[in-house]
């Protein structure tokens, strides 16, 4: 319980501090866009289909705005030294990963809910149909982004070349989760919406094997 | 010294034997001709190497629980031999599939699962460059490996289940598939060739690890004083 009443708490911290500002999910939300528009421009020039295409680019697209959204987590932490206070304050460290994790996964699902609307009148599909199926898909395809990345982002704020490692650490890591996301959400793009259980079954299942990997070790990544 | 000549000397019958025996023991195979003789090397190359990233998944593990150097020692020079090896199937892959599959690369399961696995591991080494303090650099690249091997079973199957051209599993596959009994011999040899040659790699890879880690040591007792 000390556990929930904690995380509850630093998650309503790490909410202040980004709407605060908002400066995180303005950048990025502008970054994604830039991607997604200068993407299709390459496709276009060598004949792709940017309807097909669309769902792979918009993950694409999160992707790599997710590997540097998720930079400061930790980083932040460390200028007052603030981390030494927070290990100090929590019984479970356990507590400031669910806490920067949820936070970060409700940070990317804000961001795609917004885009969501501009990315179906750009790439022309139907959105409005299976909009509870697709937040469903990106929930559990933010989770998995969120997860290891919280983790990551612990291990390349105490090395050099930060800003390049963590993307480095996380990309080649998040293939499943860009596989199955770009599936799921294509199945229920296409001509005959589907939801595709398969894939939503895979999502879960990469974020519960992350976060018990990250319950088990996640107190070692901050150790001093 | 005389150990480790023997060791050597038997290491490289084996694989010299393995290499004779793909050649000259094997009957031909039927569609594909003798081309396919490089699969005793293909894929006894890729077990070992999938041997070596268990090992250092093993390494890893016990250094986050014991915290003693020669797990990292082990853990880095598992996933260097272990890269060696997905090189090499990497590279003979692509001999392979150009004449019987008519191109290099194709973008099937197990060639781009090997390949992310590959840059996982490539990332593993990167980070170890990225950290100066040796306790540190240790643990947290033991806790990428971690994260690092969970993933490898996952991608194998997020990317089977998005698309595949290469052949259905031949060894312990499902019904209907299976080698004939000489191929199987010849391939459980070659298996156990290239597992010998990675043991040597390692061992002998760890043993500079640990030299290495070592004069580290006295380097930083010395600038202590």
């Amino acid at each position: 319980m000390a556990l929930l009443s904690n995380t509850a708490v630093l998650l309503g911290k790490e909410l202040r501090t980004e709407f605060r500002s908002r400066e995180l999910l303005t950048t990025t939300l502008v970054f994604i866009l830039t991607i997604m528009i200068l993407f299709s421009f390459t496709l276009q020039s060598s004949g792709g289909d940017s309807r097909s295409v669309g769902p792979g680019l918009l993950w694409l697209a999160i992707l790599f705005a997710a590997s540097l959204m998720l930079q400061p987590g930790f980083l932040r932490e460390q200028t007052n030294d603030t981390l030494s206070a927070l290990r100090l304050a929590v019984s479970d460290p356990f507590a400031i990963f669910l806490a920067k994790l949820i936070a970060s996964a409700i940070f990317l699902l804000l961001m795609e809910i917004l885009l969501l609307p501009i990315f179906a009148i750009l790439f022309n599909v139907h959105i409005l149909g299976v909009f509870p199926q697709l937040v469903l898909v990106f929930f559990l395809g933010s989770l998995g982004i969120a997860i290891p990345g919280t983790a990551f982002s612990a291990i390349s704020a105490q090395a050099r070349m930060r800003e390049l490692l963590l993307p480095l650490l996380l990309l080649p890591l998040l293939t499943p989760v860009l596989v199955a996301s770009t599936e799921a959400t294509a199945g229920l793009l296409s001509v005959q919406p589907a939801l595709q259980g398969k894939w939503l079954g895979f999502l879960a299942g990469f974020d519960v094997v992350f976060l018990t990997a990250l319950w088990l070790f996640g107190e070692y990544l901050l150790e001093e | 010294m005389a150990k480790r000549a023997i060791l050597g000397l038997v290491t490289v019958g084996l694989v010299v034997a393995a290499a004779f025996a793909s050649f000259y023991v094997v009957p031909m195979e039927r569609t594909m001709g003798p081309i396919q003789r490089i699969f005793y090397f293909h894929a006894a190359s890729a077990w070992a190497g999938m041997t070596a990233f268990f090992i250092c998944f093993v390494g890893n593990l016990m250094y986050v629980w014991r915290r003693e150097p020669k797990w990292d020692w082990l853990g880095v020079s598992a996933v260097e031999v272990g890269l060696a090896f997905t090189t090499i199937v990497l590279i003979t892959g692509p001999i392979w599939a150009h004449p019987v599959w008519g191109i290099w690369w194709t973008w099937d399961w197990r060639l781009t699962s090997t390949f992310v696995m590959c840059l996982l591991y490539i990332s593993y080494l990167l980070l170890r460059t990225l950290i100066e303090e040796p306790d540190r650099r240790a643990l947290l690249s033991a806790l990428f490996g971690i994260f690092a091997f969970l993933d490898v079973p996952l991608v194998y199957f997020s990317i089977r289940w998005w698309r595949t051209q290469h052949p259905q599993p031949v060894v312990m596959g499902g019904p209907g598939s299976g080698l004939e009994p000489t191929m199987r011999k010849v391939f459980f040899f070659s298996v156990l060739a290239m597992h010998a040659l990675m043991v040597l790699l390692l061992s002998e890879r760890y043993k500079m690890e640990k030299l290495s880690g070592e004069v580290d040591e006295l380097r930083r007792e010395a600038e202590a004083q």
